[in-house]
C-alpha cells in the first residue's frame, strides 16, 4: 500500500489545539508541505471535535491551495489539487485515556500493569493492588471516586495465587465503577492475569462490566508479556472511550487507520529513532495538563506521564510541587512572590493566553524547567530495571527488582534528548529551548540536544505504524531541529576551580578554551560534525571516567556546543541579587533572551 | 475562511438558560415535564451504595474458603443488623461451634467462595437534587434526571470554589472600584449572597464565612489567599465540591476590579434571589463559575451563537493577560501578517483602541469576547 501513499494529512487533537499537517512525496521523498492550527472543540458550546479538526484543515487548504474539504467530507482521491491519500489522526482531547491499574504484589505484577496501560498512552490514575495497604472500604471508595474509562486487571504468575486475583475483582464489582463517560457506559476491564483465574474473574464480573480476557501479564516471574494488554487497550481505546467522547463518532469514521493516544504515538517514533540509530534517547512532550517522558535505554522503552504537570491548565501544580523557591530560581529579575503566583495562577485560568512581555515569557520558562525537571525526576523513579517483552531475566535480577529497583536511566550513557510541546518547540528563541531541557534533565558528559519543531511527533508516531519510511524522512528532514550538543562535567566543585579544556575545529578554524566551575559557555557551531578533544583536569570526569580524555567528533546545530561547568546538580548562589547576576550571566552567554529595552 | 476564536465569559440579562439537573446514578424523577418549580424543589432523588465491610469468614472459622458457603447462614441481598449471626461453623458433633456476627447494620453484598470473605455494605446515602434555579421543567430524563429552563440575568465568572448557594444578592459598594473594609460586613448578611466590586483578602472573606454568607462575587483575590481558605494549593482549576462560602471571582488573580458592566448587572439585581455554583473545571469540558437571577421578562436574546465569539472589527474585547490585563477596548484591525512580540513570539495580533483612546497591539490569545446584550 505504502507505494501508492503520496499525500498524507494528519491531525492531532490536543487538549487545547488541533493541529494538522500535510505531507507530500516530492522528488521521490516525504517532506512535510504545510500545518494548520485551531483551537480543539471538545467544549460546549461545539462539543464536536470534527469541528477544530475542520478549521485547522481549512488552514491547510488556505495556505496549500490544496482542496481537501468536500463540504465536511475529506476527499480521499488525489490529484494535482485535490484530496489526500491517507488521514490520520492521534488524540489526547477530553483528557486521554483515563485508567486504574491492578495487581497482586504492587512492586511487580501492579507494576507491568502500569507499564503496559502507559505504554499504550494512558494515564494511570491509581495502582490497585492486595498488599498496598488500604483497607478494603478505602479501595472501593476510591474506585467510585476515579471513575475510571477502563481498568486493566492483573495479577498472579499462571498457577500461582488464585484467591487475591478474585479478591480485586470483588472489589471492582462491590464498587461497581460508574465511568465518568455517560450513565449507560459499561466499563471495559481487561483481564491480563492468572490464567487459573479466569473462570472464576469472568463469573465474578461478567455481569457488571464488558470483560476483557487476554494472556497473562506476567506469566512468570521472569517474564513480562505487555503486547496483548496494551493492543487491547488500544482497540478498547478506539471501541469505547473514543466513542464516548464528542464527535469522536465522526472522527473515527473520517480517519484510514484507527486513532491513536497521542502519548502513544510519540512513544512510537521515540522507539523507532532508538532503533534504527541504536543510541540511548530520552524524549519529553509537554503540554498544557501533562507531561509525558519517554525513554529508551539498552532497547528498553519506558513512558511515563505526569498528570498533572504541565504548562496551562496545571501550571499552579507545577508551582505547588516544586515551591515558588525553586521556581523563582530561574527567574532573572526581581518580583515579589505574591504577583508571581497571582500571574501563574491567572495562566491557569486562562490556559490559552501567551506571553506578551518579555518578562512572563521568563515567567512561563522557569516554571517549564521545574514541570520538565519533576517529570524526570518521576520517569527515573519508574524506568526501574525490570525487563520488556518477553526477555528473560536471571533470579537474581529478579531479586534485585524487588530490593529496590535501580533506574535504567543513565544520564552518562544518553546520546539524545527530544523535547516537544508548546513551551519548547515555541519558544522564540531555540537557544531557550536547549537551556531548558539542559537545565531540568541535568545531562552528563556529551549529549545531543533536538526538538521537534513544530509539534508534529505524534502525527509522525502514527504514521510510522503503517509507513515508517514516510514517518522517518520527514522526522529527520522537518520535524527534528538538532539544537546542538551539550558538554558537562559531572559533580559539582567549588566556584571558579578549573574543571576541563576543550580544542574544537569549526570551519578549518581552531576554537580553545576552558570551563571553570558555575561557568556556562555557548560556542556557535552550525549543524554538522566537529572534531573536539576535552581534556578533564585531575578527578575531573566529562563522561567517560575521572581523568578520561575525550577525541571525536559531536554534532553542532542551531544553537551550538554549550560547554556546561554549573554542577550536577547546579549550584544556586544564596544570595538574591548574586544569583539575579548569576542567572543573568547564564542567559547572557547562551544568547538566551534579548536584551531588555 | 478560518474562524478565530477567543474564550468568552457570559453577561446577559433577560436570556434563556438550560439548566440539566442530572443523577449520579441511576434513581426517581418527582416532577412531570411542563411543571413550575422554584430552586428549593427536589426533582429528583436516588441512593448511592454505602461504604462497605469486608469479613474474612473462612480465617475466623478457620475452614477453608470453599467451605464458606455451608456455614453462612444469611443469603446475599439479606439487610443485616449489627451483632446479627451471620455464619457459624459446624463445630464437633455439633459443640465447639464459633461463629461470627456482623459488626454493622448493612446488606450483604457478595459471599465468595474463592476468597473465603462475605462483603457487608452499610446503609445507603440518599442524594436528592434540587431544581437549583427557579424555572419550567422542559424535559425529563426517566431515571436520570431533568432539564429545567428559565429566564433571567447570566453572569459567568472565571473560577470559583464552593457549589451551589441560593440566597438574596446584596451589593456592598456604589462601584467596582470603592474599597471594602471589615466593618462593612456584620451579622445582617447571614444567609446572603454578597457582591464587592473590588478584589477581597483572606481575612474579609474569613469573616463573611464566620457570619453565615452563603457566597461572595468579587472581582479578585491573592492566589495565595484561596490557598489558606482551602488549607491547600489549588493545582489544577476544578472546583465545586470544597465546604465553604462559596467564592466567585468575575476578573482573576490578584487585585482586580469588576468589570464595570458586570457590576452593573449586578447592582441592577441587588435585593433579587440568587442562584450561584462556584463550580470550576478548567479542562476539556470547561466550566466556569456562575450567577443567575430569574427575570419575569420575555427574554430578548437569542441562544448563544457560534458566531458570537468570532472577533472582528469593532468587537468589543477585554485584554485577559500582561501588560494591559483587564482592560476593555475594540478592535480597530485584525493584521494577517504574524507579529513580533517583546517577548520575541511571533504571533497572530489584534489592533485595539482602548476607551483612553490609546492603541496597542495585542496578541489575538489575550483577548477575550464579551459576550453580553
Amino acid at each position: 500500500m505504502s507505494k501508492n501513499i503520496n499525500i498524507i494529512l494528519a491531525t492531532d487533537c490536543g487538549s487545547t489545539t488541533t493541529k494538522a499537517i500535510l505531507i507530500e512525496l516530492i522528488d521521490n521523498e516525504y517532506r512535510l508541505t504545510f500545518r494548520g492550527e485551531a483551537p480543539t472543540t471538545v467544549e460546549q458550546p461545539f462539543e464536536d471535535v470534527t469541528r477544530g479538526v475542520l478549521n485547522a484543515i481549512i488552514e491547510i487548504e488556505e495556505l496549500s491551495g490544496r482542496k481537501i474539504l468536500d463540504n465536511e467530507n475529506i476527499i480521499n482521491k488525489t490529484s494535482a489539487k485535490e484530496g489526500v491519500d491517507v488521514y490520520i489522526s492521534t488524540s489526547s482531547a477530553g483528557g486521554g485515556l483515563q485508567m486504574m491499574v491492578s495487581g497482586v504484589v504492587k512492586s511487580m505484577t501492579g507494576e507491568s500493569a502500569q507499564r503496559a496501560a502507559l505504554g499504550a498512552g494512558a494515564i494511570v490514575m491509581d495502582i490497585l493492588a492486595s498488599n498496598d495497604k488500604r483497607m478494603y472500604h478505602e479501595k472501593v471508595k476510591r474506585i467510585r471516586e476515579l471513575r475510571p474509562d477502563m481498568v486493566l486487571l492483573s495479577g498472579g504468575i499462571d498457577g500461582g495465587t488464585v484467591s487475591h486475583v478474585v479478591e480485586l475483582a470483588e472489589i471492582i464489582k462491590t464498587a461497581n465503577p460508574k465511568p465518568r463517560l455517560g450513565i449507560d457506559y459499561r466499563l471495559p476491564i481487561i483481564y491480563a492475569g492468572n490464567k487459573e483465574a479466569q473462570e472464576n474473574i469472568n463469573d465474578t464480573l461478567k455481569d457488571i462490566v464488558d470483560l476483557i480476557i487476554v494472556p497473562n501479564i506476567r506469566p512468570t516471574l521472569e517474564k513480562e508479556n505487555l503486547k496483548p494488554s496494551r493492543d487491547k487497550i488500544h482497540d478498547l481505546f478506539m471501541e469505547h472511550v473514543m466513542a464516548q467522547a464528542p464527535g469522536y463518532n465522526k472522527l473515527t469514521k473520517w480517519t484510514d487507520y484507527p486513532i491513536m493516544p497521542t502519548p502513544g504515538a510519540v512513544g512510537e517514533i521515540i522507539k523507532k529513532i532508538a532503533k534504527i540509530e541504536k543510541i540511548s534517547v530520552v524524549g519529553v512532550d509537554i503540554g498544557g495538563a501533562t507531561t509525558d517522558v519517554f525513554s529508551v535505554f539498552n532497547d528498553e522503552f519506558n513512558r511515563t506521564v505526569s498528570a498533572n504537570l504541565g504548562m496551562s491548565y496545571s501550571i499552579c501544580n507545577v508551582l505547588s510541587d516544586a515551591g515558588v523557591d525553586n521556581v523563582s530560581r530561574w527567574i532573572p529579575f526581581k518580583i515579589d512572590s505574591i504577583n508571581l503566583t497571582n500571574r501563574i495562577a491567572n495562566k491557569m485560568i486562562r490556559p490559552t493566553t501567551i506571553p506578551q512581555t518579555l518578562e512572563d515569557l521568563k515567567i512561563e520558562q522557569a516554571l517549564a524547567r521545574e514541570a520538565l525537571r519533576l517529570s524526570f525526576v518521576q520517569h527515573k523513579e519508574f524506568a526501574v530495571s525490570l525487563k520488556g517483552v518477553q526477555q528473560e531475566r536471571t533470579i537474581s535480577d529478579t531479586f534485585e527488582q524487588k530490593m529496590s529497583g535501580q533506574t535504567i536511566v543513565n544520564m552518562k550513557n544518553l546520546d539524545l534528548i527530544v523535547g516537544s510541546g508548546g513551551v519548547l518547540s515555541h519558544a522564540p528563541r531555540r537557544a531557550q529551548a536547549m537551556r531548558m531541557l539542559i537545565d531540568s534533565f541535568l545531562p552528563e558528559g556529551i549529549t545531543q540536544i533536538a526538538v521537534d519543531s513544530i509539534f508534529m511527533m505524534p502525527q509522525l508516531g502514527i504514521l510510522s505504524t503503517f509507513h515508517e519510511q514516510a514517518a522517518l524522512e520527514v522526522f529527520h528532514k522537518d520535524c527534528l531541529i538538532k539544537l546542538g550538543t551539550c558538554i558537562s562535567s559531572l559533580d559539582k566543585y567549588k566556584k571558579d576551580r578549573k574543571l576541563f579544556s576543550y580544542k574544537i575545529i569549526i570551519n578549518k578554524k581552531i576554537i580553545e578554551g576552558e570551563i571553570k566551575s558555575g561557568e556556562l559557555k555557548l560556542i556557535k557551531a552550525p549543524l554538522d560534525k566537529y572534531q573536539i578533544t576535552i581534556t578533564p583536569e585531575k578527578n575531573i570526569d566529562i563522561g567517560y571516567g575521572k581523568n578520561e580524555i575525550f577525541t571525536g567528533k559531536i554534532f553542532g546545530g542551531e544553537v551550538g556546543i554549550v560547554f556546561d561547568g554549573r554542577g550536577r546538580s547546579i549550584t544556586f548562589s544564596e544570595d538574591y541579587e548574586e544569583r539575579i547576576n548569576q542567572i543573568s550571566n547564564w542567559s547572557i552567554n547562551s544568547n538566551e533572551y534579548p536584551k531588555e529595552v | 475562511m478560518s474562524k478565530s476564536y477567543t474564550p468568552g465569559l457570559k453577561i446577559l440579562r433577560n436570556t434563556k438558560i438550560s439548566k440539566e439537573r442530572l443523577l449520579p446514578l441511576r434513581g426517581d424523577v418527582h416532577v412531570s415535564k411542563d411543571l413550575i418549580v422554584n430552586s428549593d424543589t427536589i426533582v429528583a432523588s436516588t441512593e448511592i451504595p454505602g461504604n462497605v465491610q469486608m469479613i474474612n469468614i473462612a480465617n475466623k472459622l478457620n475452614i477453608d474458603a470453599e467451605q464458606i458457603l455451608d456455614c453462612v447462614v444469611v443469603k446475599v441481598g439479606d439487610s443485616i443488623i449489627k451483632n446479627q449471626l451471620i455464619a457459624e461453623s459446624k463445630g464437633l458433633f455439633g459443640m465447639f461451634k464459633s461463629e461470627v456476627r456482623s459488626p454493622i447494620d448493612g446488606k450483604i453484598i457478595n459471599a465468595s467462595k474463592i476468597t473465603g470473605q462475605i462483603v457487608i455494605a452499610e446503609k445507603p446515602l440518599p442524594i436528592n437534587v434540587d431544581a437549583y434555579i427557579p424555572g419550567i421543567i422542559k424535559d425529563i430524563f426517566p431515571k436520570e434526571g431533568v432539564i429545567i429552563d428559565s429566564i433571567g440575568t447570566f453572569v459567568q465568572g472565571i473560577i470559583g470554589i464552593g457549589g451551589e448557594k441560593k440566597g438574596t444578592l446584596e451589593i456592598l459598594t456604589d462601584s467596582p472600584s470603592s474599597m471594602i473594609n471589615m466593618e462593612m460586613i456584620n451579622n445582617d448578611y447571614k444567609d446572603k449572597i454578597i457582591v464587592c466590586g473590588t478584589s477581597i483578602n483572606y481575612d474579609f472573606y474569613e469573616k463573611a464565612k464566620k457570619i453565615g454568607v452563603k457566597g461572595i462575587v468579587c472581582g479578585g483575590i491573592n492566589y495565595n489567599s484561596v490557598s489558606k481558605i482551602l488549607g491547600y494549593s489549588l493545582g489544577v482549576a476544578i472546583t465545586g465540591t470544597e465546604k465553604t462560602t462559596t467564592l466567585i471571582l468575575t476578573e482573576g488573580f490578584g487585585e482586580i476590579n469588576m468589570a464595570q458592566r458586570t457590576f452593573d448587572i449586578l447592582l441592577q439585581n441587588n435585593g433579587k434571589k440568587v442562584s450561584i455554583n462556584g463550580a470550576t473545571q478548567i479542562r476539556a469540558g470547561v466550566l466556569r463559575p456562575e450567577i443567575f437571577i430569574e427575570s419575569k421578562k420575555i427574554y430578548e436574546n437569542d441562544n448563544f451563537k457560534e458566531d458570537d465569539l468570532i472577533i472582528s472589527e469593532g468587537s468589543t474585547i477585554r485584554i485577559i493577560r500582561e501588560p494591559y490585563f483587564g482592560q476593555i477596548g475594540q478592535i480597530i484591525s485584525l493584521p494577517y501578517e504574524l507579529v513580533k512580540m517583546k517577548s520575541e513570539t511571533m504571533v497572530r495580533v489584534a489592533e485595539i483602541k482602548f476607551e483612553n483612546g490609546n492603541i496597542e497591539i495585542i496578541p489575538r490569545a489575550n483577548l477575550e469576547v464579551i459576550l453580553s446584550n
